[in-house]
């Protein structure tokens, strides 16, 4: 597998960067079932993992898939598996048994177009499926979304280490357009530090008591003491891992904010702005959860407005209303799914609202 | 010169409340899953994956690790302990509901793919921990608080004859349905438990047991009438035995 480390760059399909990036973090364990458009990971896995000596299991549903990740995870291996939209939505009872067993769960999500079955169009329609759990009880799943291919594999890297070092699942947030477009990318070694699991992970009860990881708990109160211990460990990955790219918002009037793949028109979309001497500059979440609410709250001082662009009816636009809190107007450019709306559909709409 | 004749097995937990109702089997069916794992050496590289029922709380008796799977999913979490950690000895503990009703294409499919796993199933016809409602293995006629006038195919459809449906399976290496009504028969259950589990060590691949048990509570018996009717009614429709054994048979 180090033969894909090079200085070198080399073209690769996004979901197939996903997956070499997984396989070069460390995953010993890949779940998955079919479905457009992330099949690519199952399908590389299937293959590398095998010749690798790791595990590779063709689950019978999303439901078995994630289920068995839980399960790698309680071991306190890297297991991971894929999806996308109306499959994720299978998966997000286990995501929350995930969160509540504090399992170091890594889940690849690949936004296509909902609701319902939908279609393979790209989309950014899973936002609050992701960011604002899909399944019961109170609970944050790390979100963290690439808008590159090189970035496709940074943040697999990235995910990895959070999942572990918080041990929380984690979420990487790519679509359709990110999954199945080509862009040269560096494979780089596996930055982080590897985590020691051993003080909680499962390897049968040798001189000592078995450890239950469960969420089973029937008194209410224990059940407060846990979500308040959770909560304050949420704060401590909204303190040190919210991260965010901007540019040109020290003299800007009007802040664009996107994420994912349409904030790669949003940026063209700037330029062009600029050029018609419009000051404009853009602001990316790369971590929706953590949000950058503190951020975009200092910024809603000292500008006039901020759009909201996504590929979807309005979804990230209602945390930043909620971070922005009144300060300033924030308007909303949407296209319900496929690819981003154009650089130049952008700047004709910012030209309107100006 | 004292012999000892009984004693508490070292894979039960010390000091475990016992919260099962009286006259349930659930404390028979742990004890003996507790016992094999003693006698097979199998403590220290036990995993337990544990269900969602009655059943959840086999791991306050069970001093192994476990992972609590959500609802049906035992069997998918224990597919992934055993693909992480393959030279440790996992096992599911579910109910008929958990196996064989949410569950149940987790089940098949762990036996399909000839997983190296074992799986205990507690087969009392009825959801216990919710009060007694139909399940997958409630009896033609029976009155549960679903099935109010009692269980018609028109309505209600069939009941799952599990240990039979495993057996179908190519990856299933040992399939048998077992009866806790009464000392022979526990004796029975125990040897089948350790087979299920034997397998599983010589990584020949799914091994199963259903094991027939009372619920006097939800049943509204007492402990003697719900093991009579396990005797009569139970074992008429669910009959136990083996129904699969790649290696040698044992007594049914």
């Amino acid at each position: 597998m180090t033969e894909c480390l090079t200085n070198k760059k080399v073209l690769i399909k996004g979901n197939y960067a996903i997956a070499k990036a997984a396989v070069l973090a460390g995953c010993q364990c890949y779940f998955g079932y079919p479905i457009t458009p992330q099949s690519e990971i199952g399908e590389f896995m299937s293959g590398k993992m095998q010749e690798l000596g790791r595990a590779y299991v063709s689950a019978e549903s999303e439901l078995a898939a994630i289920n068995m990740t839980l399960g790698a995870c309680s071991t306190g291996v890297k297991a991971m598996s894929s999806s996308s939209s109306c499959a994720v939505a299978l998966m997000q009872e286990a995501l929350s048994y995930a969160t509540a067993d504090e399992l170091p769960v890594v889940l690849v999500s690949v936004m296509r177009g909902g609701p319902g079955l939908g279609n393979i169009y790209p989309s950014q329609g899973d936002y609050f499926q992701s960011t604002k759990g899909g399944g019961n009880g109170d609970y944050k799943l790390i979100v963290l979304a690439p808008s590159t291919v090189q970035e496709c594999v940074d943040l697999t890297y990235k995910a990895f280490y959070l999942a572990h070092k918080y041990k929380n699942p984690t979420v990487l947030l790519a679509d359709g357009l990110l999954g199945q477009m080509m862009e040269p990318v560096e494979f780089k070694p596996y930055p982080y530090p590897e985590i020691d699991n051993s003080a909680w992970a499962l390897s049968g009860a040798k001189g000592r008591d078995g450890r239950v990881i469960r969420s089973y708990a029937p008194l209410a109160d224990n059940q407060c003491e846990f979500l308040k211990k959770l909560y304050a460990k949420y704060k401590t990955i909204e303190e040190n891992e919210t991260e965010w790219e901007e540019n040109g918002v020290e003299d800007a009037d009007i802040v664009l904010v996107s994420f994912g793949s349409t904030s790669r028109n949003v940026r063209t979309a700037a330029k062009l702005c600029r050029e018609k001497g419009l000051k404009v500059g853009i602001f990316r979440p790369i971590t929706l959860f953590p949000f950058p609410s503190k951020r975009l709250q200092e910024i809603s001082t000292k500008i006039k407005k901020f759009v909201v662009v996504e590929v979807n009816m309005g979804q990230m636009v209602q945390d930043v209303r909620l971070a922005v809190n009144g300060n300033v107007h924030v308007e909303q450019i949407n296209k319900g799914v496929g690819a981003p709306p154009s650089p130049e559909e952008i700047a004709a709409r910012i030209e309107e609202l100006v | 010169m004292a012999t000892q004749v009984f004693k508490i097995p070292e894979t039960l937990r010390k000091n475990a409340k016992y919260t099962f109702c009286p006259g349930c089997d659930h404390g028979v069916a742990i004890r003996l899953v507790a016992e094999v794992l003693d006698e097979l050496g199998l403590k220290d590289k036990a995993i337990l994956a544990a269900s969602i029922g009655c059943s959840v709380t086999s791991y306050d008796f069970l001093n192994v690790d476990a992972l609590e799977a959500p609802h049906g999913r035992a069997l998918a979490e224990a597919t992934g302990i055993k693909r992480a950690l393959p030279d440790k000895f996992v096992f599911t503990y579910q109910g008929d509901g958990d196996f064989a009703s949410i569950g149940l294409a987790e089940s098949m499919h762990a036996a399909l793919r000839g997983e190296n796993l074992s799986a205990i199933c507690i087969n009392n016809t009825t959801y216990g921990m919710t009060g007694g409602q139909l399940g997958p293995t409630t009896l033609m006629g029976q009155v549960t608080t679903t099935s109010p006038s009692g269980r018609n195919a028109e309505y209600y459809g069939y009941p799952i004859k599990i240990a039979e449906h495993i057996a179908l399976c190519d990856g299933t290496a040992f399939s048998a349905r077992v009866s806790l009504d009464s000392v022979p028969n526990i004796r029975k259950a125990k040897q089948a438990i350790k087979k299920a589990f034997e397998v599983q060590i010589k990584g020949l691949g799914f091994g199963f047991v259903e094991i027939l048990s009372s619920c006097p509570t939800n049943w509204r018996m007492t402990p003697d009438k719900a093991h009579e009717r396990v005797r009569t009614e139970m074992i008429e429709v669910f009959k136990p035995g083996i129904y699969k054994d790649i290696t040698t048979e044992i007594e049914g």
